[in-house]
């Protein structure tokens, strides 16, 4: 019997971890951006298996595309987070966006973004990356100096 | 001041080009020289959205640009001309009196070897901007102000140094 409960427990805890895991945002941007950041969310929740780091060295514009494009197919997700107004990421994904009704950007994310996103599971992810996109803006602070 | 770059780069508006060139130089404005883009009115939308609301950007098919340029270096604020390729850029040396060429970001492509790590350049490509140099323009390859021109001997030789 208690083995029973256990085992059910394990079991749910399992597949818990399993959904707390699922990817459900591409991440992409400069350098080594998202996968930085998602190895900073990873460390920091154990939840980093929600964001797909996405690098896009040596591409050309329409390569970025279809790169993303692919990412976000191939994992059913319709969140993408970059990394900076103008970037090429964020450029490609405005194309992206332009065939697909129910994808969200969210541009110049940072970590507090993307902690809040990870966090937010019982919300649908493209209301999830808004109320993050929220919580990003108001992270930033600055101190010392008179600020 | 005048057009201070002239710029192939086949992403044409990103980061590299706004905030690598634009915040030091402070540019005013960026004359995108296309002509898939000159008639795309969502595509204009698109890059427009890239660009800080204080700088400026214009958009010409191949033949305006010729036409327009004298206006734009006549302009007091520093500017940059963007061009996606080599072949748009060739029009503008041979018709517009450009002397100096930035060769900022051709990207990976089937047919084209890396010689940068920001330049894949075909055999054509080579051929191009062997040209270009061939009429006098100082060709150079350069991403961001910070880094080294690389001149288009070390480019075609592979070589940053």
């Amino acid at each position: 019997m208690f083995c029973g409960i256990f085992k059910k427990t394990m079991n749910n805890d399992a597949q818990e971890a399993t959904e707390l895991s699922r990817p459900r945002a591409i991440v992409a941007g400069h350098g080594e951006f998202a996968a930085g950041l998602v190895s900073a969310v990873e460390q920091i929740t154990g939840r980093g298996g929600q964001l797909i780091p996405v690098a896009v060295h040596k591409l050309g514009v329409e390569d970025i595309e279809a790169l993303l494009r692919e990412k976000m197919l191939e994992a059913n997700v319709r969140v993408i987070f970059t990394d900076l107004q103008a970037g090429s990421c964020t450029m490609a994904s405005r194309r992206i966006l332009r065939g697909m009704e129910d994808a969200v950007l969210i541009a110049g994310a940072n970590l507090p973004t993307l902690l809040d996103f990870v966090f937010a599971d019982g919300r649908a992810a493209p209301e999830a990356a808004r109320h993050a996109a929220a919580r990003g803006r108001e992270a930033i602070s600055a101190h010392g100096a008179g600020a | 001041m005048t057009l201070m770059l002239y710029r192939i780069d086949d992403r044409l508006i990103h980061g590299q080009v706004v905030v690598g060139w634009g915040q030091p130089l402070d540019i005013g404005f960026i004359v995108l020289v296309d002509d898939l883009v000159a008639s795309a009115d969502w595509e204009q939308d698109l890059y427009r959205m890239g660009v800080p609301p204080e700088m400026d950007l214009y958009f010409h098919s191949t033949s305006d640009a010729i036409a327009a340029l004298p206006k734009y270096r006549a302009d007091p604020r520093p500017g940059i001309l963007l061009t996606g390729d080599i072949a748009t850029m060739r029009r503008l040396v041979d018709e517009a009196n450009v002397n100096t060429v930035n060769v900022g970001g051709i990207h990976s492509r089937p047919g084209r070897v890396q010689r940068l790590r920001y330049v894949f350049l075909s055999p054509d490509d080579e051929r191009q901007l062997r040209e270009l140099a061939a009429r006098g323009v100082v060709v150079t390859a350069q991403d961001v102000p910070g880094a080294r021109p690389v001149s288009l001997a070390d480019l075609l030789a592979g070589s940053e140094s």
